[in-house]
């Protein structure tokens, strides 16, 4: 960890007031470890983006292009045309403030341009000045202010101190989304060649290699079979994992940290392991190595450009259908995006458990099924056979991940499993799950070190209520169904809860799983099960 | 500031009446040419606006999921927060445009000793918005009476029912005080909560205080500085019928009441208080969460520079050649 960071003492030293004068007289400087460095221009040149420059945010200059105020204006004018969203969201806001508070940023940091409504405000000043009648009129008066490069700035720090993560409008009375303004937002600045480099070069990876991380082919597959080889020495069961197979039944897609960090290495034993127990049919993919997309990080466009190989490949090896893992940005894109961008996916079948025969009419245009979603319906059929207590040394409670809770609704399917395969559940406080859940304080390319500061602010909130189970239930797992979450959570957690792991919902399922000619006593970390020894809980 | 200003506008508008009725005796001006005017200008530039929303497109379905999603079927979908057909939409957006539903959700966090945040229900922004909201429809529908003849029957049970007490002659109408009362806490929330004084600008404060205007002039004008109901509805008739006409002996609070009322309706469109139109288009809310199940179209989509599978493995095909990795061409 950064050692610039202050103690957790002084950081929840929160002070929620603002400054006296008006919000457009405040000024606002780059503040070490809450901002995230620029891109490296070899990333943005190799997705052939624009004004590819060296870029530190942190110096005077930032040699924007020479026309840049027209650039900013023709691509705002132009997505408010494309994006009903914006235009609405930009007349609309009657800063009632319902927001405010609803922000992690904003609860951890106290800055008041992190709560939504002044964030949305940056961006609507300019266009309030320059694209409706009363701001050419009235200017100032009408909340209207001029577009300076010192504008740019303000933008760059805190659209990059949003996560998209939705929780304001779950509470907006007209639904206004800042995750929208901020996309808008990082849109204009990519068209000034700005960005933050822990989005663009993962994307630039994406791009190549079919992976955030870079990863080739080779490595791909080297990683698949040490985890075959791993997932035997647990539990002496010899699987094997097609990867680039044609004609398997079910293309499987999984964000490329689950085979390459912990702990979401876990979660991908959980898989293989229970996609063997139940026989099914299905193949990895090493060009399709990556459902997360930092696309939806970036802009539209290059959302669209990453998440084409999924079906691409799914067509490519004539699979009837699509299976994703667990992750939350990633499962955005498939389940609100990928059909329109990248669709119609005529070329596939609607879903159907081969091993269940459930027919997932919810995914019948999409083809593609979540993970928990194919889970909950094995369990559901008894077609998986649990024992809980080998999880009896975890007790868990469980973190919805931004975007399948407020992008997808998906509540109630992890739920299911996890009561399947624990015996210790505990929920944290109402407010703080389901839909108004809180984000880890790291997503939408946020999660890098520089950034340490304002990712152990915006995870405040949410380690909050972990806090708050952890000292009544004794919880010490955070599970949770997101690839950023794992990434970043165990830090979060070693920040304000020491001794809260964090966990992958389908290493708890795969700990739990009977499976044919097993020969084990640890769970996928090599922790013997409780049963096996004298229990506290027992 | 920004406050003041806005007190200082409504100031201004009410000089202008003063001006312009006691002083220069514009009563046609004031009491025909100003309210066509503004019903105009309101017309014309709510349409315009609403018509340039539409005009924009929806290239994604966009839903903000507040309820479990329909997926397998031993697991409730919550159709009214997360709708995935049209009746679950429409159910959302009357929960949504009639009771607030979202603002019902409210909460106030408060950091607690410790560091730690709580989060305690807090309806009472819901609780102003919906009398405010709520009280100000009454008040309209209860205007009609000005606007037809005979006055329509529900017209009546509204203005039966606000006057149920009977206090006062004329009776005393309820919604007219809440409506005030409730317009002056959404002004003094304003003030007085630190966070919301910062984000405030002119537009917030000005419609509070034109309504605050409109509604005490309404009130002064029904108990206090009484005018001539008769001649009033002589006025307004004729507005309606395009045959204006200006009875003598209505008092200048009336002219002020429609003067307040006209600058609302011609400040209207070009406000925040086009949010009126705006809740009904707002894509988080009016769209089934149902992606995966219907394809939504995009009507500017278009192509994208992808790297293709083809060029992946001419990249590649050495190292997957070398790892035994099926390949669609030996070289």
């Amino acid at each position: 960890m950064s050692d610039h960071i202050a103690k957790p003492e002084e950081l929840s030293k929160i002070d929620y007031k603002p400054g006296k004068k008006p919000w457009l007289d405040a000024s606002f400087e780059f503040h070490k470890g809450t901002y995230s460095y620029g891109s490296n221009p070899q990333s943005v040149k190799s997705l052939g983006l624009p004004y590819a420059r060296a870029f530190n945010p942190a110096n005077q200059d930032w040699q924007l292009p020479e026309n840049w105020k027209e650039i900013i204006h023709e691509g705002l004018r132009d997505r408010l045309k494309k994006y009903r969203s914006l235009q609405v969201f930009m007349d609309i806001c009657v800063r009632c403030g319902a927001c405010a508070d609803k922000c992690h940023f904003f609860l951890g940091s106290g800055d008041p341009k992190n709560m939504p409504v002044l964030r949305a405000e940056l961006l609507r000043s300019v266009y309030r000045r320059d694209f409706t009648a009363a701001g050419k009129l009235l200017g100032r008066l009408a909340g209207g202010r001029e577009l300076t490069p010192q504008v740019i700035k303000e933008w760059y720090y805190y659209f990059y101190q949003c996560t998209e993560c939705r929780r304001c409008s779950v509470f907006c009375p007209y639904g206004i989304d800042t995750a929208e303004i901020t996309m808008m937002g990082r849109e204009l600045l990519h068209l000034l060649g700005i960005g933050i480099d822990w989005v663009t070069t993962p994307a630039a990876n994406c791009f190549r290699t079919g992976n955030h991380l870079g990863i080739l082919p080779h490595g791909f597959k080297d990683s698949v079979e040490f985890a075959c080889d791993d997932l035997e020495d647990l539990t002496g069961v010899r699987i094997e994992a097609p990867i680039n197979k044609k004609g398997a039944e079910v293309l499987f897609v999984v964000p490329s940290a689950d085979y390459f960090a912990e702990p979401h290495y876990y979660g991908f034993l959980g898989y293989l392991a229970l996609f063997h127990e139940v026989g099914l049919d299905y193949t990895f993919s090493t060009y399709a190595s990556e459902g997360g997309n930092f696309g939806l990080f970036h802009s539209s466009e290059m959302m669209k450009r990453l998440n084409a190989k999924i079906y691409a490949e799914a067509k490519r090896l004539g699979v009837k259908w699509i299976i994703g893992g667990e992750c939350g940005h990633m499962w955005r894109v498939l389940h609100q995006y990928m059909d329109t961008m990248n669709g119609p996916a005529d070329f596939l079948e609607e879903p159907v458990s081969p091993i269940t025969g459930t027919r997932f009419e919810n995914a019948r245009s999409t083809k593609m099924v979540h993970i928990c979603e194919f889970t909950a319906d094995l369990i559901h059929n008894g077609k998986i056979k649990l024992d809980p207590s080998r999880n009896d040394h975890w007790r868990v409670t469980f973190h919805d991940s931004c975007n399948t809770s407020r992008g997808m609704g998906l509540l109630e399917e992890p739920r299911y499993i996890l009561r399947n395969v624990c015996n210790h559940f505990h929920e944290m406080p109402e407010n703080t799950i389901r839909e108004q859940t809180f984000c880890c304080g790291s997503g939408s390319g946020l999660g890098n070190d520089e950034n340490l500061e304002a990712r152990m602010r915006g995870g405040f909130p949410r380690a909050s209520a972990v806090r708050y189970v952890h000292e009544k239930h004794d919880v010490n797992l955070l599970c949770c169904i997101c690839a950023i979450d794992k990434a970043t959570l165990p830090t979060l957690m070693d920040y304000w809860v020491p001794g809260v792991q964090v966990g992958a919902l389908h290493e708890l399922v795969a700990n739990a799983l009977v499976m044919e000619g097993e020969t084990r006593s640890t769970d996928l970390r090599q922790q013997p099960f409780a049963n096996q020894e004298d229990s506290k809980d027992a | 500031m920004n406050a003041l200003l806005a007190a200082l506008a409504v100031g201004v508008l009410f000089a202008i009446v003063l001006f312009g009725v006691a002083g220069a005796n514009l009563q046609f001006v004031f009491g025909v040419v100003v309210p066509y005017g503004a019903v105009a200008l309101f017309l014309l530039g709510f349409a315009y606006r609403v018509l340039k929303w539409a005009g924009s497109a929806v290239p994604f379905r966009i839903t903000t999921t507040c309820g479990q999603q329909k997926t397998l079927p031993f697991l409730k979908n919550d159709n009214l927060e997360n709708p995935h057909n049209l009746i679950g939409v429409v159910g959302r957006m009357a929960l949504e445009v009639l009771f607030f539903r979202s603002l019902f959700r409210n909460t106030k966090a408060k950091l607690k000793e410790g560091g730690r945040l709580v989060y305690g229900r807090d309806k009472w922004l819901w609780a102003g918005a919906v009398a405010f909201h709520w009280t100000f429809l009454i008040v309209l529908l209860r205007h009609l009476r000005f606007f037809a003849e005979p006055v329509p029957s529900f017209v009546l049970a509204l203005q039966s029912l606000d006057g149920l007490f009977k206090i006062g002659v004329p009776v005393f109408y309820f919604t007219g005080a809440i409506l005030l009362a409730s317009v002056t806490y959404l002004f003094l929330r304003r003030v007085v909560i630190p966070q919301l004084s910062f984000i405030s600008l002119m537009a917030d404060y000005f419609p509070l205080f034109l309504i605050m205007a409109i509604a005490g002039s309404g009130i002064l004008m029904r108990h206090f500085y009484k005018v001539d109901l008769v001649a009033v509805k002589q006025l307004t008739m004729g507005l309606i019928r395009f045959q204006p006409e200006i009875p003598d002996g209505i008092g200048f609070l009336f002219f002020a009441h429609l003067f307040f009322v006209s600058a609302l309706f011609a400040y209207f469109p070009f406000s925040k208080l086009m949010h009126l139109g705006g809740v009904f288009l707002s894509p988080t809310r009016n769209l089934a969460g149902n992606s995966r199940q219907r394809r939504h179209v995009n009507p500017w989509n278009y192509a994208v520079k992808t790297h293709t599978y083809e060029e992946y493995e001419d990249e590649f095909r050495e190292v997957m050649r070398n790892a035994g990795l099926p390949l669609e061409k030996a070289e």
